[in-house]
């Protein structure tokens, strides 16, 4: 009796997104490239049934503040509630733990000496639930329970996209190693190039975006090749998101990967907006 | 270690200011109170005595003016990071194009027409939906 991992799914998670499905616009011309992407998502996860998601996101200041902000933070809680961010989002429905995996996890990335934060309770935010409407926008309760992984992107120092490879892969050991027999997605969300702040905010790199896209899969050390901060000046300030991806990639593993579906538009808010499933070839 | 490139962009990526640990202590007052803004009630207060609820979280001189000014340039400059501060515009109805166009300088449309023409810069052959697997 061996875990499965059963593929990745990534998505962008701009707030925007839940406006979008709070007031129905997923057909009209603004939004419709970018919801067009889902049907295929879905397709994928009726396919692969996952038990369980093991999302990488970072907080957006819900959980987080500056008085204690972790470089990374793993959720080893029994339930996961969202709640009001501030903005105007809907509060969305909250997600069940899995408390033993979460600290199995705990257990494989401070043996690999990964100095975590571990925690009990934890708030999640837009950045796990708009991914998680996006996926099964119908469902009276989330079907799968998580795992949540919040890496800080908000305060430099921000751990390197080498580091977030490698925490990634350390989740992956610690997944394959796990002694149940659920099915696993791995879930990156964020991105991909977008800035929010300053004279340079609405900036996009639609080419960084293309270079991330060409080696994720392939070749993800590639991406390693960046500091977080030349990443900041190719993919904008909050572009920095893409270190959930490269996270969320390790995690898969050192094994051939083959794409299922992709869906690659500009602009949705003030982002370059992806989704991506990738599945073991 | 961070190399001193690395350190020099944290500074020199034009328009852009890295949120780092001297912005980050310089803006803790802000931030904090920004972070606050999580709660309705709290909303509900700053709205109802401004001047009462700043002076609660002590704010900086600078960070009391640029709020009474809605003026986002200077609240960043003062050290808000912006993840908190877009709960604060949201007390004005802001959404983060609008913060976009004030901080460029640029009418709204102007600005999102700005977001809609970088599509042009898109390669083909990563633009829109490509599924590489169907399934029924
Ligand atoms: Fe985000």
């Amino acid at each position: 009796m061996m875990a499965e991992i059963v593929g990745a799914y990534f998505t962008s998670h701009v707030p925007a997104i839940g406006g979008a499905i709070a007031r129905g616009d997923q057909h009209n011309e603004y939004w419709k490239p970018f919801f067009d992407g889902f049907p295929s998502v879905r397709r994928w996860l009726a396919e692969v049934k996952p038990d369980v998601a093991v999302v990488f996101s970072n907080d957006h200041g819900l959980n987080f503040f500056l008085d204690a902000m972790p470089t990374f933070a793993v959720g080893a809680a029994k339930s996961y509630a969202n709640e009001d961010e501030g903005w105007g989002l809907p509060v969305y429905k909250s997600f069940e733990g899995h408390p033993a995996l979460s600290w199995h996890v705990i257990e494989e990335l401070v043996g690999s000496e990964f100095d975590i934060t571990t925690c009990q309770k934890m708030l999640v935010d837009h950045a796990v639930s708009i991914p998680f409407e996006l996926a099964w926008p119908d469902a009276a309760e989330w079907p799968v329970k998580i795992v949540p992984i919040a890496i800080n992107t908000v305060q430099f120092p921000v751990p390197s996209p080498k580091r977030c490879l490698a925490l990634g892969r350390a989740v992956g050991r610690a997944l394959r190693s796990w002694q149940g027999n659920e099915r696993i997605v791995v879930i990156g969300t964020g991105g991909l190039s977008h800035q929010l702040e300053g004279e340079r905010a609405g900036f996009m790199n639609p080419d960084y975006d293309k270079f991330c896209l060409d080696h994720l899969a392939a070749d993800p050390d590639a991406l390693t090749q960046h500091s977080v901060e030349e990443v900041a000046q190719l993919a904008g300030t909050q572009g920095i998101e893409i270190l959930n991806w490269i996270a969320a990639r390790g995690a898969l593993g050192d094994v051939p990967l083959a794409e299922v579906t992709r869906n690659y538009h500009i602009p949705i808010s003030n982002t370059a907006a992806c989704t991506l499933v990738l599945e073991p070839a | 270690m961070t190399s001193d490139r690395s350190l020099a962009l944290r500074r020199s990526i034009p328009g852009t200011a890295l949120f780092d640990g001297e912005l980050a202590e310089r803006g803790f007052q802000l931030n904090a109170m920004c972070f606050s803004f999580n709660e309705a009630a709290n909303r509900k207060a700053f709205l109802a005595d401004e001047d009462a609820y700043c002076a609660k979280f002590a704010l900086t001189p600078e960070q009391r003016k640029a709020v009474a000014d809605r003026d986002v340039p200077a609240m960043l400059r003062a050290g808000g990071n912006v993840y908190y501060l877009a709960k604060l515009a949201g007390i004005f109805g802001l959404n983060v194009q609008d913060l976009g166009a004030l901080q460029t300088g640029r009418p709204l449309q102007e600005f999102k027409d700005y977001l809609v023409s970088q599509r042009a810069g898109i390669d083909p052959a990563i633009a829109g939906l490509h599924v590489s697997r169907e399934i029924a």
